[in-house]
């Protein structure tokens, strides 16, 4: 038995700002992964839930007149694995998608709700950050977007508005069209298991020269981050080995891991650094540059 | 907080007025007489729960018994036809990929699925691997299991 207090399940976004308005201190549930969990562990006194599991409107995965690939906060990351236009244009986030949990955890689990938890470890984060993705917000007041380098605020804190929910996710074309990524997930097990550290890296490359490079983590920081200096001194680049090291020791400067219980400071910075070096290669290689 | 929700369940269509706080390993359980959906960890990593809502793979003890109202749900009880086991449960047999049993429910639900979706196509063991490792198996039988769900495949 779950342990809240009050259960509402709106079939519409506009009902659910409506309720989010009327109970301020409700809890969305939408895949429930983490959410029930909790609610298990009791760690909610008196909670109100508005379940927007159902809801239609948040399931999508599209392409619109403008080539913007728009994709629903509902949608689960089976959905996105499955998804041809994913596969076609950013594969990179069927790498992530699939790294996450096990396969009845993908089954369900909403790309929303790994982004609205606001935790630095979410396996879709450090590839939405390197796509620079737009999430599409709505409240009571509207709709906005904002890019999602802005939406973490700390560790679980997002820039959710009072009475807003996250309608879905928008990538430009100029931010996936000609770019190469891929994904790793660094953690002790291949399955169900959190990363130690996540490197996600796209790229842009004509004749051995980058046109634009991009690398963000996950837990390099209290929140998922991009090492904008490292790609600042990358970009009008040659492919060299000598680059590949450059860019390692430039990441180091930029990235603040922690020590837990998981993994020492030290060996976070360690996988930190031979990440961006293996993760930016493994691209190359694929793309058939020598390296 | 009481609410009638009704699926079809195993192919039969049932109807219940559950607690809306309850899981759906717990209506299966506790309502429909469902014992095969075992209880090992609760949160979702262990797999012993696991059914199909809608042919997709879910962990029971972390899915609202509210979000089956409408949905097709399967469980182990429903893949025998006839007195005749399914083609995945006979390939268990057949492979000894069964130890204590507690897991084996979960398990056959999880190839089940695994193999309605890859049918006569060429996985690797990474691949078999990948697909069933939201179920845990303590007497780890794993190599048998590995088997099994090759012959299902076969078959």
């Amino acid at each position: 038995m779950f342990d809240f207090e009050k259960y509402i399940k709106p079939e519409t976004i506009d009902e659910t700002i409506k309720y989010i308005s009327e109970n301020s201190d409700a809890r969305l549930i939408a895949g429930g992964t983490d959410i029930l969990i909790n609610l298990k562990k009791g760690k909610f006194e008196n909670l109100t839930l508005i379940d927007i599991h159902d809801i239609k409107e948040l399931k999508f995965i599209k392409i619109d007149d403008n080539k913007n690939i728009l994709i629903g906060s509902g949608t689960t990351f089976l959905n996105i694995i499955e998804s041809d236009i994913i596969k076609k244009h950013i594969p990179m986030l069927i790498k992530a998608a699939s790294s996450v949990g096990g396969p009845q955890i993908r089954n369900i689990a909403t790309i929303g709700g790994n982004i609205c938890n606001g935790v630095t470890s979410a396996d879709s984060a450090s590839s939405l950050f390197a796509l620079n993705a737009v999430l599409i917000l709505k409240g009571i007041n509207g709709k906005r977007e904002i890019p999602i380098s802005d939406f973490y605020l700390g560790h679980g804190k997002v820039d959710l508005k009072e009475t807003e929910i996250l309608i879905g996710f928008k990538i430009t074309p100029n931010n996936y069209k000609g770019y190469f990524g891929h994904y790793y997930k660094y953690a002790m097990r291949n399955s169900m298991d959190i990363a130690t550290i996540g490197c996600a890296v796209s790229l842009k490359i004509n004749h051995g020269v980058f046109q634009d490079y991009r690398i963000a983590y996950g837990v390099a920081a209290p929140v998922p981050m991009r090492c904008l200096k490292t790609e600042k001194a990358v970009i009008n680049q040659k492919i060299s080995n000598e680059l590949l090291n450059k860019i390692s020791n430039m990441v180091e400067k930029e990235v603040n891991p922690r020590t837990s219980w998981r993994a020492s400071k030290e060996f976070r910075m360690n996988i930190i650094k031979e990440l961006s070096k293996r993760v930016t290669k493994k691209i190359l290689i694929s793309v058939g540059e020598k390296i | 907080m009481f609410q009638e929700i009704s699926f079809i369940l195993n192919g039969k269509k049932r109807k219940f007025n559950i607690d809306v706080r309850k899981s759906l390993f717990e209506i299966l359980r506790e309502y429909a007489g469902i014992k095969s959906v075992k209880q090992g960890c609760k949160v979702g990593e262990c797999g012993a729960c696991s059914v199909l809502v809608d042919d997709v793979l879910i962990d029971s003890c972390i899915f609202l018994g509210l979000w089956a109202d409408g949905k097709k749900i399967k469980t182990l009880e429903g893949q025998a036809k006839q007195g005749k086991l399914s083609k995945v449960q006979q390939a268990y047999v057949n492979e000894g990929a069964i130890q204590c049993g507690f897991c084996t429910p979960g398990f056959i639900m999880a190839t089940t699925s695994f193999v309605k979706k890859n049918k006569q196509k060429n996985v690797t063991i990474d691949e078999i691997k990948k697909n069933h490792a939201g179920n845990l198996c303590r007497c780890t039988g794993y190599q048998n299991i590995l088997k099994a769900v090759k012959k299902s495949l076969r078959n």
